[in-house]
């Protein structure tokens, strides 16, 4: 590896690493529009500090943009809280018409001086890694170590005040400048992304690595440091390809590596993913149709006045059939020349389970106002789950109504 | 002499200059169980928000023993709706009851194994020691609740503000709640908690507050939990009154 991309990468990996963990509080604090409102927001003050400097030394550019991102942002706390215009719109309206401005400013500038300045300020729109020196490295590790060095400080003020604001308060956490602060190193870190990613797509970096490593754990700390992983792991990937295929420019390649990163987490994470959900959710499914054809071959037998009910009268889809052969493989029924017979465990099963469904049936219809929230019929009992006094009146309620399941089976006919 | 736990001051609340709570004057001392009762947008939470300085007060002042709350953080133990969270965010049961002791540790020192010891011990009284490790989220209604309430007792306060504990909350968790407030109120602590069910007032509390922007009524249950009160509080809800004055009737006699 040649000098050049050493330092590159160096500083690509440390950007990403910074800009993953703050991105996890700005995720989680349901700030991530903000961030791209940010850093669209600070292309005007990027223009016009080279307008008004008439340098490209990179400080002082970030200086400008920083400046009109926080700007940005002011105008969209000034706009959501004394006008009628609402916070996502107000975002919106930043966003576009800073952006714009930066764009006009910036072909003011292309037509005022030579060729070789304004490829410089083109290369804030999408991100240039290759431009990226040494000395640029240095201020983005700067920054990079102040942003670190502040999580780890402030974790734990951080952690309460982006859970639960109220409570914070209420323990004497001054909410608003800790929240104002997080803010701050959004605005730092964006800055710092602009020459490798650029303005329109360097929120991506502080969401994509967060929302990834959400998927992966559910403590906070943890969330924080694989997120910081993700960032520089990214960067790196996007920065070797864009380095390697000429043409592409950095920005898009890193963000498009990190939403490889995020559809993976998305499907494969073993708790939260997409496949793992809909493998739980199928077989849920599948339990509560399994307890429902109990219940159905336990009522039809009682109807019957304990004969059992056949296949045909009880199984009226492919799915329950299959529901059948598991109950049959439970022990609790056999199939007997075309009927379906409760074996002696599977009346003791049964009864649990048309009694748990009668006793919440009864709950319903007695008390409709107050049921709501309670209701969970997916849980078989409610033992444990209403009162006790309760529950007794509504077994008495059931034993009165003649429907408590008392059913017990002759001999086979 | 002593200055009370909690003196609200002619407080008015308003939000965008439409009054919540209206010149509302209190005097809360002594350990003792309080309920905050009202119809809906009684102004209930906003009462204690008040007092917590959550919400901007438009005129009127709150002292907690005598001095500013800002002075007084450390006494007061807060629940707030279960609601005002997200309960997706990524922290175990056990977090959420270490940030009860936030307060006390001050700024940058991070909680170690005394405060874990706290933690425990006050997941120990709600009955969630087994649920310590579980992400916020798989927890049922009841049990985040009762993680609140664990969360509070690590704040190991003097006075405690709950804001709607028992709303939707199955028995088990009801029976801990009732249970916690009696213990709360043995050693020494004052309890403030918002309240829906009219039903069960007089079993749990010692006090009333009666809301309705204005102050209604408030003073021990046996004499303030009246009919001629709710209805002030309640009016022309009938359902609610009718109800109210059954509860009145059958808690008379045990008084």
């Amino acid at each position: 590896m040649d000098y050049n991309t050493a330092i590159v990468l160096a500083g690509v990996s440390i950007l990403g690493l910074t800009a993953g963990s703050v991105g996890s509080f700005l995720v989680l604090r349901k700030r991530a529009l903000a961030g791209d409102a940010l850093a669209h927001a600070s292309l005007p003050g990027l223009v016009g500090a080279f307008l008004l400097f008439e340098r490209r030394e990179l400080f002082i550019l970030l200086a400008g943009a920083l400046v009109s991102g926080l700007i940005g942002i002011a105008v969209v706390a000034i706009l959501s809280r004394y006008t009628r215009i609402k916070e996502d719109a107000s975002i919106g309206i930043v966003l576009s018409v800073f952006f714009g401005l930066g764009i006009v400013l910036s072909r003011f500038v292309q037509n005022r001086t030579t060729a070789g300045s304004k490829a410089g300020l083109d290369s804030f729109l999408l991100g240039k890694t290759a431009g990226i020196i040494a000395q640029d490295v240095l201020f983005i590790a700067v920054v990079a170590g102040f942003t670190l060095a502040l999580l780890l400080l402030m974790f734990k003020e951080f952690k309460v005040v982006t859970f639960d604001q109220g409570f914070a308060r209420a323990q004497g956490w001054p909410t608003v400048p800790l929240d104002f602060c997080l803010l701050a190193l959004v605005a730092v870190n964006v800055m710092i992304g602009l020459p490798a990613v650029g303005v329109v797509l360097v929120a991506a970096l502080l969401i994509l690595p967060a929302s990834a490593a959400r998927f992966w754990t559910d403590r906070l700390g943890h969330m924080v440091l694989l997120s910081a992983m993700f960032g520089g792991g990214i960067g790196i990937v996007g920065t070797l390809l864009s380095a390697n295929v000429s043409g592409l420019p950095a920005g898009p390649v890193i963000v498009l590596s990190g939403t490889v990163l995020l559809l993976f987490s998305m499907l494969a994470s073993p708790r939260r993913g997409l496949l793992a959900k809909s493998w739980r959710d199928f077989w849920w499914a599948r339990s509560i149709e399994q307890r429902c054809l109990l219940q159905e071959i336990y009522e039809e037998t009682e109807r019957a006045g304990g004969s059992p009910p056949t296949k045909a009268d009880v199984v009226h889809r492919a799915t329950e059939s299959w529901a059948l052969s598991r109950l049959v493989r439970a022990g609790w029924v056999e199939l007997q020349e075309g009927r379906v017979r409760l074996t002696s465990s599977g009346l003791v099963r049964g009864q649990e389970v048309v009694l748990g469904s009668r006793l919440w049936q009864a709950y319903l219809e007695e008390y409709p106002d107050q049921a709501g929230p309670l209701a969970d019929l997916s849980m078989e009992s409610i033992d444990g789950i209403l009162p006790v006094e309760l529950v007794t009146h509504l077994q008495r309620l059931v034993r009165e109504q003649g429907r408590w399941p008392a059913l017990s089976m002759g001999e086979p006919t | 002499m002593k200055s009370p736990m909690v003196h609200v001051h002619d407080v008015t609340v308003a939000y965008h200059r439409k009054p919540v709570l209206w010149n509302v004057d209190l005097v809360l001392d002594d350990p003792r169980l309080i309920g905050v009762l009202g119809p809906n947008g009684a102004g209930k939470s906003t009462l204690l928000k008040a007092i917590l300085g959550l919400v901007p007060i438009a005129s009127g002042t709150v002292e907690i023993g005598g001095k500013p709350l800002a002075k007084q953080r450390r006494l007061i133990g807060y629940v707030p709706q279960r609601e005002s969270v997200d309960w997706e965010f990524p922290v175990t049961v056990l977090d959420v009851v270490l940030m009860g002791t936030y307060g006390r540790l001050g700024w940058f020192r991070r909680p170690g194994s005394k405060e874990r010891a706290i933690a425990i011990q006050s997941l120990e009284r709600v009955g969630l020691v087994d649920l310590a490790h579980q992400q916020i989220g798989q927890l049922s209604g009841g049990q985040q609740q009762r993680t609140f309430l664990a969360r509070a007792l690590a704040q190991d306060a003097a006075l405690y503000f709950m804001d709607e504990p028992m709303a939707g909350v199955d028995a088990a968790t009801e029976r801990v709640i009732f249970g916690l407030l009696r213990e709360l109120r043995a050693q020494g602590k004052m309890v403030v908690v918002v309240h829906h069910d009219l039903r069960t007032v007089p079993s749990y509390f010692d006090d009333v507050i009666l809301l309705h922007r204005r102050l209604i009524a408030h003073g021990p249950v046996a004499s303030t939990f009246t009919r001629e009160n709710l209805r002030k509080c309640y009016g022309g809800n009938l359902a609610a009154l009718e109800m109210a004055a059954e509860i009145v009737a059958a808690s008379a006699p045990t008084k």
